[in-house]
């Protein structure tokens, strides 16, 4: 007992140098720099190879972009000094290479151009962002509002249903001159919302239930109802506003946190016979995705039937015409994927123009953010913080799965915004606050004294 | 719940994986196929991004480049189109190209690795340097000559240096203007359409693709063949032929289109084109020694390039005693190219040796720095030189005082020979009208020039002696012009 006393009473000594998480702010200063720096010189780049002259009013967007990153870095060395030093600045690139590259395919759609739109709501990104990284102090606050996400979630995925649709889906909401995809918005809220909802209940799910033969168990109808009511609701989703691609990202989070807080393989095992039963169903009966299946098992089709190559025809000779280096940026002929070549097919032109060497580097710069969103994930103590990372970097991966795969004809084509690089105001917005959560959960993560307390409790 | 994290991170990791193989195949592994694949524009795009180079006669160009704000950028125009569209063919963005257009397409279009002292720079840069300069060999006096001589009746001229083998004049007649096929859209497909369908072929190369019966033409070859074989060795012994002449082992009998043949001299045959002489004769020399003639002057050669392709001219290896009676004097199945007469006419004016034709001078960088020039090589001896010597001086006499009375120059040697060949059943077809014939300048070391003249629509005058109404003059016209010193 005294000696216990004795221990206690003793000052803790200094926790070795390696041990101590060090900040590394000066780190993100010095890489986001760096990439507003490479944003910059392919801005100046892609005007120059097109006009043979440096564009207008760089010294502006510079300074804009500059001011921009450095707002962004303040709100972290003050909100959340300890979160993770490659966020951000991965973040910041990815976003300034979306914009060079809609500025260069600007060039060759001189009646619509979306640079400028695009740029505007990256600075509401950021502006979010900030405001994010302020006011949120601790991830756990957002556990509280659980069941108002997903309420507010539905509500946002349902509305779209009653607007016009646009390009053969209804996940557009026109208002005033605005476009609007709450279907990004909404997964943010489902990921919340999953990830309180399996940290609650985890432990009925991961050993509750009647065991049906051998490992196999069934599920308390308890936990089971609103499982079955999210693969409906993707499902349904799916058929009303044709958007195969949002109910995948849903479905797909969904089985990745239940796996994650539950770690039974029949979990997954049964989330892919679910969707592949309504993938099936959906691709037999639904036209719209049926003809997305038959380009993708033979996308030069259009062209012995003398109709000419299709959007993903296009994209393909896009990315084999980019070869191993690339056509040089503003020096690809990717404006002939047509209308989606700034959205849905953007990573074609970086394909094109910047070769296998900078679409790799693209990639495995999503990679780096997925990565330090698991890395948050492993190091937080909390279930729900865990969760909620897990959450939010499989939604990152997901999405730039089924986007890249598509494009490339790795799997059948579903309309998705790459994160940060495509054109779309609600995508760039909703990534920059998944963006916010990923610097306050790794600030979390990272934090030593959340460690200690974590210890303590 | 750690461990399950770090799966679902392996997971994560796999489809970085997936993603990066599968760009890495379509990027490095399809790219050749997807960049063949006729559907993508990107190959069209890059190839008429930049002005195409230009072909050039006398060193000015006959071409030009016009910048048309499409997706396909540049379109070819022609300086006067229907005078060198034989020369130049078309180049269509719709239709592909032809003729030098066509031949020498790598050149023009900036893809020859010729035109860049570093191949590889390109490569890697995917940049293409810009299209070169053909410079042919046609004088532009020579082919307006021609051109203007044929006055839009349907014919065609061939002209060349015999000694070296260069071209300089190649017309066709009706001709078209190439730039009406320059571009794309519904205008082009129009005017192609109509081309093709116009019955007068104003897209056909007649000095080129279109295969004549050279009728009395023919008898410089037969009589060159006789000088060889020794079947003749006096020109001017008589020939003991009879007029009409039979056709051997036949009761069809051969007659003349003019009188005084019986009994003539082959010196005369040739100056007054008689038919039963020279039929006598190419009987006598044989079909084998006809056969060998022939085909050292060109005949039976379809790998003839100039650089574009020349349809083969005939005589048949295969024939009967009669049959190759009218064989030798240009009948039956025997026909040739207009450019193949001339080569004839240019084998005996440069004492036998046939120099290979060819219609490019060199080739340049957009700057003028040369990339190649004309391979000159010559395609054989036709004939011996005294053979050759003997033939000038046949040939010369039909222009002095046989049937090519229109070709004379003064102040030059000028030899010929007329032509009028009857073809269809019964002769029922428009008969051509031939001329082909050398000259050369007074004093002069070298022949400056062989031509030979084809004219279809000589209706009216059946005889012989249309060869030297129809067509001498026009012969006679290049001639001038090619004597004339540039």
């Amino acid at each position: 007992m005294t000696a216990l006393t004795a221990k206690v009473a003793e000052p803790a000594p200094p926790p070795p140098r390696g041990d101590r998480a060090a900040k590394r702010r000066g780190v993100e200063l010095a890489l986001l720099t760096g990439a507003v720096l490479i944003s910059v010189l392919g801005h100046l780049h892609v005007g120059y190879a097109s006009t043979g002259r440096l564009p207008e009013g760089s010294s502006h967007y510079a300074a804009g972009l500059f001011g921009a990153a450095l707002l962004a870095h303040l709100a972290v060395r003050f909100g959340a000094p300890h979160a993770d030093p490659l966020v951000l600045p991965i973040a910041f690139l990815l976003n300034g290479l979306g914009l060079v590259l809609i500025r260069r395919l600007d060039l060759t759609t001189p009646h619509h151009l979306t640079a400028g739109e695009q740029l505007r709501w990256s600075a509401l990104g950021v502006v979010l962002f900030v405001l994010v990284v302020g006011l949120l102090r601790d991830h756990r606050v957002l556990q509280r509002y659980a069941y108002l996400s997903v309420a507010v979630a539905l509500v946002l995925m349902l509305v779209p249903v009653f607007f016009p649709a646009v390009n053969g889906a209804h996940i557009w909401i026109r208002l005033a001159g605005l476009s609007f995809q709450p279907g990004e918005f909404a997964k943010i809220l489902l990921a919340v919302f999953f990830a309180s909802y399996l940290a609650a209940n985890r432990t009925a799910l991961a050993l509750g239930g009647r065991r049906l033969f051998w490992k196999l168990k069934l599920l308390p109808g308890r936990v089971l109802g609103p499982i079955l009511t999210i693969w409906l609701l993707s499902v349904g989703v799916l058929i009303l506003e044709r958007d195969l691609g949002t109910s995948l990202l849903f479905f797909g989070l969904f089985v990745i946190m239940l796996f994650t807080a539950t770690g039974r393989i029949g979990w997954i095992a049964i989330g892919l016979l679910l969707a592949a039963v309504g993938a099936y169903a959906v691709a037999t009966f639904e036209p719209h995705v049926h003809g997305r299946v038959d380009d993708w098992m033979n996308p030069f089709a259009s062209i012995d039937r003398g109709e000419g190559p299709g959007q993903l025809a296009q994209s393909l000779f896009a990315f084999g015409a980019g070869g191993l280096l690339g056509a040089g940026l503003g020096h690809g002929q990717s404006f002939l994927i047509g209308f989606a070549a700034k959205s849905d097919f953007i990573l074609a032109t970086a394909g094109e123009e910047l070769g296998l060497v900078g679409l790799a580097a693209i990639l495995l710069l999503y990679g780096l953010l997925v990565d330090r969103g698991f890395r948050a994930g492993l190091a937080l103590r909390d279930p729900f913080g865990r969760l909620l990372a897990t959450g939010l970097a499989s939604i990152l991966a997901l999405q730039v799965f089924v986007i890249a795969g598509g494009v490339t004809g790795l799997i059948p084509l579903t309309g998705m915004a790459m994160p940060f690089l495509a054109q779309g105001g609600s995508s760039v917005v909703t990534n920059w606050i998944i963006v916010a959560l990923l610097i306050r959960l790794g600030d979390c993560a990272r934090r030593p004294q959340a460690a200690a307390r974590e210890v303590a409790e | 719940m750690i461990r399950y994290i770090r799966w679902c991170g392996y997971f994560c990791a796999a489809l970085v994986v997936a993603l990066l193989c599968n760009v890495a195949r379509v990027q490095i592994w399809e790219s050749a196929a997807y960049g063949a694949n006729p559907a993508n524009k990107r190959p069209a795009i890059a190839r008429y991004a930049e002005p195409r180079g230009d072909v050039l006669v006398d060193g000015k160009p006959v071409t030009g480049s016009r910048d048309s704000g499409q997706l396909l950028r540049h379109e070819r125009t022609y300086a006067n189109g229907p005078l060198y569209a034989p020369v130049t063919g078309f180049s269509s963005q719709t239709y592909g190209t032809s003729f030098v257009e066509r031949a020498e397409d790598p050149l023009l279009s900036g893809t020859d690795p010729g035109l860049s002292a570093f191949p590889l720079w390109y490569d890697l840069a995917r940049g293409r340097p810009a299209g070169g300069n053909v410079a042919t060999t046609i004088r532009a006096a020579l082919q307006s000559a021609a051109y203007t001589g044929l006055a839009g009746k349907r014919g065609a001229v061939a002209a060349l240096e015999p000694a070296t083998g260069r071209i300089l004049a190649l017309v066709s007649s009706p001709s078209y203007d190439p730039a009406v096929l320059s571009g794309t859209g519904t205008r082009v497909k129009a005017a192609w359409e109509r081309l093709n369908a116009d019955p007068a072929k104003p897209m056909l190369n007649r000095a080129l693709r279109e295969t004549y019966p050279p009728g009395s033409t023919f008898k410089i070859v037969t009589a060159a063949a006789a000088l060889e074989a020794g079947v003749v060795t006096d020109v001017d012994a008589p020939t003991e032929t009879p007029d009409p002449y039979p056709l051997p082992g036949t009761s069809t009998l051969l007659p003349n289109a003019g009188t005084g043949c019986v009994d003539a001299s082959m010196a005369e045959a040739v100056q007054w084109s008689c038919n039963t002489v020279m039929a006598k004769i190419g009987v006598q020399v044989g079909l084998e020694g006809m056969v060998r003639a022939a085909q050292r002057l060109g005949f039976n050669d379809d790998t003839l390039r100039v650089p574009s392709w020349v349809s083969r001219s005939n005589f048949d290896t295969d024939m009967s005693p009669d049959q190759l009676a009218l064989s030798a004097i240009g009948q039956f199945n025997t026909k040739a190219t207009p450019l193949q007469m001339a080569m004839v006419a240019a084998a005996v004016a440069n004492g036998g040796e046939l120099k290979s034709p060819h219609l490019v001078d060199r080739t340049t960088q957009d700057d003028g720095d040369l990339v190649r020039n004309a391979d000159q090589h010559t395609l054989g001896r036709a004939m011996s030189p005294g053979t050759a010597m003997r033939m000038q001086e046949l040939m010369v006499k039909v222009v002095r005082d046989g049937t090519g009375r229109n070709a004379a120059i003064p102040g030059a040697t000028v030899g010929g020979k007329t032509g009028t060949a009857q073809h269809g059943v019964g002769n029922a077809g428009t008969p051509y009208a031939w001329f082909i014939s050398w000259a050369k300048a007074d004093g002069a070391p070298f022949p400056a020039v062989a031509v030979a003249v084809v004219v279809e629509d000589a209706a009216a005058n059946r005889r012989d002696i249309s060869g030297n109404s129809a067509a001498a003059p026009i012969a006679r016209a290049v001639m001038e012009a090619a004597l004339r010193k540039p």
